[in-house]
């Protein structure tokens, strides 16, 4: 495929059931009403030449190089501001244009420099196209007079370089930071001639400034002026493959632009359903890891943990590894075996593994790191609603009216959609949080929330059953919604239960702290403001009461009639890039791809029939029971695909032990990550660039991944799963994961309708796709819910064991930052460590001035499981009492004072709530030291013998 | 069995008997016993009924009680039979 920038219609598309039709350049075009001159014409394959516009923000009408002519009107109107009108006709091209269009851009040219041939952007560069274009051949001003070519290049950025000399000031970058990305980090400082683009104060660099390093205006740029580095250093793509991001549940669609096996940079997809041509500083930039120097491209043995890694052959370790498994089998029964699938990896390999669990180590001891984040919701919203998944699409928070965001922080862990929701808020829309902390989203530019609610952490149940005792007793619920879809016996319960007074903001308010009367306030906001939708994450399901508050967000919706159209739902905002998907895979131990219970006769049979194998009927260990079961010798082996759960599971000490406790734990990833280090049998891990597959985000939106180069260490992770299960015996035949696809569609009624093909030709469907729903299902429940009535579920508030007292006197909550993701496995090894190089510890002023703290001094933080230390932030984002902070690091050890409760329905673990104490310290804990010692140790490694 | 892991699962046990418990009490034995059916793994289940029910609370109790004899609960949890098997056009979602 040959190399062509995607195409630019000038303007955004507009949607309107009116059409209009007119007369370009003697060719006839009909358009929706209100689409621009410019964008008709190029939809018929006229190119009207252009430097301001570009189809993803607002026409400006600043450089005047669009000019057109139109039968009756005067002048020469800019045609991308100009919008469409019955029975126009205009001409493009005229020699009065054309005299014009020349002036114009012979100013434009005169102020810059004339290095084209040296230009990093030479024939990729719009300026040059638009001189081509209008038909330029020189220049009569010269460079004599007073001009920009003098200016210095601001460097600062790690990904991108910012050359002011090349600057035509079209302000496209300007709008696209404050329109696409909505952070206002840039202005166009000064007037006239003396104007420049500017990161905010003078000295200012883009590194210093505001900037989240999204790269919207890189990409908006029609200059060298913003520029990737890496186009710099590399040259120019020849190619481009259309592939899914790794990182998060938003899922953004890029274009892998490749020169080469090498990748230049990755472009935001326009056509990209979820992202719609936006991206975020990991997904654009953060892609360095696969080439890392850590990262291990060859498999490894050893005999115990405390040996030296040994290299081999991919046909030892793999023969070695199903020998360890074959013999622990014999000797400890199938259910001594298990596995954990990757919500980093591809749909067919989460797939495969628990086939290979499943049916080939013969138990149902699967699970996968949802067990950590989001299992919760496929509890919670399979009870009330009868599925295991959010109800929206990402377009639809452009309809919404109220937006009440609860324990999520979408601008940092899922900031494309973020963005979206911002521009929706900019448009007037209402905002609520619920959050102990006040997320950027409460207070940012042009945005202010409606109601903050800072919730003392743990009493979700309690806040969200104070606003159903509100709805219902001031006889806000929507009894017509309620009697037409959902169970009324179970309604009138559930009302009668939340409307004791008990349950009111102010009885709850010694409980909740949050003042009963914004709660009030709020509460009647969402059941009246007109479409109410629910946006929650991690801060809803990582606590004893995970459950009862997806169940209790899933009541409120219903309550208000919330349910079934576009701008409301209940949208759970899922973490890594496909959490949905590894669950809907039959990753978790109870249940087969599609979120059948494994003790139901019919499903196994399916399952048997088409495997060839004997499945168990009894549910499997979750990740937690495993590491208890290995601890009393009941578990000996576990294949890990792409997780790290030593680092990312809480209580880290007893995660410890029960790796320590197994005979043989296989660890599939990129890098000898934390729990290598306890592992015997290391298998080399591909990244997303080097496979083909499918990645489900957290609009149930299924999405293609293309392999755009090949596999470092050999093998795609599909492909090594198959080697496995090959040498154990199972005689799978994949040759490609469009075969397990269809593997998965056969089995699957959810998936049906999925195939490759499909998918490469409609870039994406969002399940259900099936005789019913043909086309997919942006928005869930429309005509009734799955389970047939809504279900309300009482969800009494049973406060968490895990209390704050004398001797553990502040309440520990976690979360994420924007540059850093998850483990930070990837994005430790990229230059996103410019923003965040280690993990902080944010304190209330008060909290600190009480020990004698200081921002940036070290502070040991203890719990009832361990203690760590890290440096302190001090900042009024946290209320008095709480703590906050991240666990991107393994140096932190975070997870080493979390501790072993959970979620009462599923095992979930309770990061959000940890009683601790904080105390000045003057270095790392013995722990950390300890263990800073054991991971050096473990990761010797002895290369392999050079061939004779 | 470690005496941790059993300590685990009695408070398990009991964290699910306690928020059933609103529903009231012979619902919530039904749906605790339905829960630890359908979620604990078979070694799980048999160290529980093993154990003396001393630190368990009454619901709790009664929950094992009925699984240890063999009892199947009706779902109570679990939302619905959906996504039934060769059921074409009635997946999960409709
Ligand atoms: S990279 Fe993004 S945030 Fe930074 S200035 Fe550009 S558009 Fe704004
Ligand atoms: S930096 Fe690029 S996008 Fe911004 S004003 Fe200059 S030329 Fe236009
Ligand atoms: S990390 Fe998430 S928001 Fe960022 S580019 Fe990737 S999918 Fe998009
Ligand atoms: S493109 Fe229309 S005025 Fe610049």
């Amino acid at each position: 495929m040959g190399f062509e920038r995607q195409e630019d219609f000038g303007t955004p598309a507009v949607k309107s059931d009116e059409m209009v039709s007119l007369t370009i350049d003697g060719r006839e075009v009909t358009v929706p009403a209100g689409t621009s001159v410019m964008r008709a014409a190029a939809e018929i394959g006229g190119q009207i030449p252009k430097l301001c516009a570009t189809d993803n923000m607002k026409a400006f009408g600043s450089c005047r190089l669009c000019l057109v002519e139109i039968d009756g009107a005067r002048g020469t109107p800019a045609s991308c501001t100009t919008p469409v009108m019955p029975g126009m006709n205009v001409h493009t091209q005229t020699p009065r244009l054309e005299k014009l269009r020349k002036g114009v851009m012979e100013l434009y040219i005169s102020d810059h420099p004339l290095d084209c041939l040296t230009c990093s952007a030479n024939n990729d560069c719009e300026l040059q196209d638009a001189a081509a274009q209008v038909g330029l051949r020189d220049v009569r001003y010269g460079f004599e007079g007073e001009n920009h070519l003098g200016l210095a290049t601001d460097f600062s950025n790690p990904y991108f370089d910012f050359d002011p000399s090349k600057c035509i000031v079209c302000s496209r970058c300007v709008r696209a930071c404050d329109e696409v990305q909505g952070t206002f980090a840039l202005t166009i400082d000064g007037r006239g001639f003396g104007s420049k683009v500017s990161a905010g104060q003078v000295e200012d660099n883009f590194l210093g400034s505001e900037c989240v390093s999204c790269g919207a205006c890189v990409q908006a740029c029609p200059t060298a002026t913003l520029q990737e580095k890496s186009v710099k250093a590399i040259g120019k793509p020849e190619r481009a493959v259309v592939t899914t991001c790794a990182y998060c549940g938003v899922g953004c669609t890029f274009r892998a632009e490749m020169r080469g096996e090498q990748l230049v940079r990755m472009v935001p997809w326009k056509d990209g359903k979820a992202n719609r041509g936006h991206s975020c500083v990991k997904g654009r930039f953060a892609y360095g890891y696969a080439n890392h120097r850590e990262r291990i491209l060859n498999p490894m043995i050893r005999e115990s943990i405390d040996q030296p890694w040994r290299e081999v052959s991919w046909d030892e370790a793999i023969s070695y590894t199903a020998a360890r498994l074959n013999q622990i089998k014999a000797e400890s029964g199938a259910r001594a075996l298990g596995g954990i699938t990757s919500s980093r990896c591809t749909n067919e390999e989460a797939y495969l593994v628990q086939k290979l669990v499943r049916g080939g180590f013969g138990s149902n001891n699967v699970d996968t790191c949802a067990r950590v984040c989001h299992s919760p919701t496929g509890f919670g919203l399979s009870t009330t609603f009868g599925t295991s998944a959010g109800t929206q699409d990402f377009d639809s928070v452009m309809d919404s009216d109220v937006i009440l965001v609860i324990g999520a922080n979408p601008t940092d862990a899922h900031p494309v959609f973020g963005s979206r929701m911002k521009r929706r808020l900019r448009q007037g829309a209402k905002l609520i949080v619920i959050d102990p902390r006040r997320i950027d989203l409460v207070r940012s530019p042009h945005i202010e929330a409606a109601y903050h609610l800072p919730l003392q952490p743990g009493t979700n149940v309690a806040v969200m059953t104070s606003l159903a005792h509100v709805i219902v007793t001031e006889g806000l619920a929507d009894e017509k919604f309620i009697r037409e879809r959902c169970d009324w016996d179970e309604y009138q319960d559930w009302a009668r239960f939340v409307s004791d007074e008990r349950h009111s903001p102010e009885t709850l308010e010694a409980v909740t702290r949050v003042p009963a009367q914004d709660l009030r306030e709020a509460a009647r906001l969402f059941a009246t403001g007109g479409n109410g939708a629910i946006y929650y994450g991690l801060g809803v399901t990582e606590h004893s009461q995970g459950s009862s508050t997806v169940m209790a967000i899933a009541n409120l919706a219903m309550a208000t009639g919330n349910i079934g159209r576009r701008g409301v739902g209940v949208n759970p905002l899922r973490g890594q890039n496909n959490v949905q998907g590894s669950c809907d895979m039959g990753s978790f131990p109870h249940e087969l791809s599609g979120y059948r219970h494994i003790s139901d006769a019919a499903t196994r049979k399916l399952f048997e029939d088409d495997w060839g194998v004997t499945l168990d009927p009894e549910p499997g260990l979750r990740i937690p029971n495993m590491l208890d079961a290995a601890v009393d010798g009941s578990f000996r082996a576990i294949y890990i695909q792409g997780e790290d759960i030593l680092q990312s599971d809480p209580d880290t000490k007893h995660v410890a032990a029960g790796l320590a406790a197994m005979d043989c734990v296989i660890v599939h990833d990129l890098f000898l990550n934390e729990t290598a280090n306890y592992a015997h049998i290391f298998l080399p891990g591909s990244t997303f660039l080097e496979k083909d597959g499918t990645f489900t985000n957290a609009e149930r939106r299924i999405q293609p991944v293309r392999k755009v180069m090949e596999p470092a260490n050999g093998y795609g992770d599909w492909e090594v799963t198959q080697l496995l299960a090959n040498e154990m015996g199972l005689n799978w035949t994949y040759t490609h994961p469009s075969q397990i696809l269809d593997e998965i569609a056969r089995l699957t009624p959810t998936f049906a309708g999925v195939s490759w093909e499909r998918l490469d030709r409609e870039g994406s469907l969002q399940w259900p796709v099936n005789e019913k729903f043909p086309e997919g299902a942006p928005i869930m429940h429309v005509d009734g819910f799955v389970r047939g009535k809504g279900k309300f579920v009482v969800t009494e508030y049973v406060p968490t064991d895990e209390k704050s007292g004398p001797r553990f006197p502040l309440l520990l909550t976690t979360g994420r930052i924007l540059s850093q993701y998850n483990v930070g496995a990837q994005t430790r090894r990229t230059d996103n460590v410019l923003w965040h190089k280690e993990d902080l510890l944010e304190m209330h002023p008060s909290d600190a001035e009480n020990r004698g703290l200081k921002t940036d001094d070290w502070a040991k933080l203890t719990s009832r499981s361990g203690e760590t230390t890290l440096r302190v932030l001090v900042t009024d984002r946290v209320a008095p009492g709480v703590v906050y902070t991240t666990f991107h690091h393994p140096a932190t050890q975070a997870n080493v004072v979390t501790t072993d409760f959970s979620d009462w329905a599923t095992n979930c673990p309770e990061y959000k709530v940890t009683a601790v104490q904080v105390m000045p310290s003057n270095g790392p804990s013995e722990w950390q030291e300890d263990y800073n010692e054991q991971a050096e140790r473990s990761r010797r490694i002895v290369q392999a013998e050079p061939a004779e | 069995m470690s005496e941790g892991t059993i300590v685990k699962l009695r408070r398990m046990a009991n964290q699910i008997a306690l928020n059933y418990a609103a529903i009231g009490a012979d619902s919530a034995v039904l749906a605790t016993a339905d829960h630890i059916k359908k979620f604990w793994d078979p070694r799980m289940k048999s160290s529980i009924f093993a154990d003396n029910r001393t630190d368990l609370s009454p619901i709790a109790t009664a929950a094992i009680d009925l699984l240890a004899a063999g009892v199947t609960p009706a779902p109570q949890s679990g939302g619905t039979e959906f996504n039934k098997v060769n059921e074409v056009g009635h997946s999960d979602a409709g």
